[in-house]
């Protein structure tokens, strides 16, 4: 059996999800901040 | 941990930790993901696929570490009603499903090549999987209590009883006879994995030890500051 079809979905999968979850939390914590800081100003 | 109490502090700690982890994790995880890919030999035994080992074992810990973290953070919520726990017990808990939904996966997938299967009932998979559904039903009853405006009281003292599961988690290999291999790494007693394939292990868990911590704090940095923003509106509001 071949095994690097099994290596590349399991990297995929971690190297992946690893980056949506550091770009959802950048994204989000961005926005918050960004809408504190104009409530306050206003 | 009382000097993080006053928020301001925190923030002015923070905000620096959260580059610095990211900065970090990235070439941390990268030549350790490039180590474990292209330069370590293959296994005698698993062939090819022990390679997986380089992202299943840190994905494991953190899912654990997760649940841990959520833990004192209860703990200091309820013994010492320090103000910032119940806003990192609920940052925490979707970085550690995610990291513990991806242990699960990478594990099934690391499975079918080595042991002919995707699933088995083991007291390791099992366990692991109950932490899964621990974490949603944490997600869950964190986010139903905040709608209520009550202080997290009820999902401390579930955070705090989830982490029974933890030894369960850790010991299910000793305990229960498994498919999972037992423990090859350990603190005190050396590795049984040999030292020219374990070398990139110490680097990917170093990476997403600190990538976990940077996306923790990125979400109470978010929460912290929606908090101040919706204080903010309510006192215009009020004047």
């Amino acid at each position: 059996m071949n095994h690097w079809p099994f290596i590349i979905a399991a990297y995929a999968l971690v190297l992946g999800g690893s980056a949506a979850l550091a770009i959802w939390g950048w994204i989000s914590m961005r926005a918050a901040e960004r809408w504190a800081d104009e409530v306050t100003r206003r | 941990m009382h000097i993080f109490a006053n928020p301001a502090r925190f923030l002015k700690i923070a905000r620096p930790a959260t580059a610095w982890t990211l900065a970090l994790a990235v070439p941390l995880i990268m030549a350790g993901v490039i180590g474990g890919l292209f330069f370590t030999p293959r296994d005698y035994l698993q062939g090819e696929s022990v390679r997986i080992l380089y992202i299943h074992v840190p994905s494991a810990w953190l899912g654990m570490a997760g649940w841990a973290g959520i833990a004192v953070a209860s703990v200091m919520q309820l013994a010492w009603r320090h103000p910032l726990a119940a806003v990192a017990g609920r940052a925490i808990a979707p970085v550690g499903a995610t990291f513990a939904f991806m242990c699960l996966a990478s594990g099934s997938i690391w499975g079918r090549p080595t042991w002919g299967t995707w699933w088995e009932w083991d007291g390791r998979l099992t366990s692991m999987l109950i932490l899964l559904f621990l974490y949603l039903g944490y997600i869950a009853l964190a986010s139903a209590e905040r709608e209520r405006g009550g202080e997290g009281r009820m999902t401390a003292l579930f955070g705090l009883v989830g982490a029974v599961n933890l030894p369960i988690i850790h010991y299910s290999v000793l305990w229960w006879n498994t498919l999972h291999q037992g423990p090859s790494i350990s603190l005190t007693g050396g590795s049984s994995i040999a030292s020219e394939m374990l070398w990139p292990l110490p680097l990917t868990l170093f990476g997403f030890t600190f990538l976990f911590a940077g996306v923790v704090l990125m979400r109470m940095r978010a929460e912290l500051a929606r908090a101040r923003a919706e204080a903010r509106l309510r006192r215009n509001a009020g004047t």
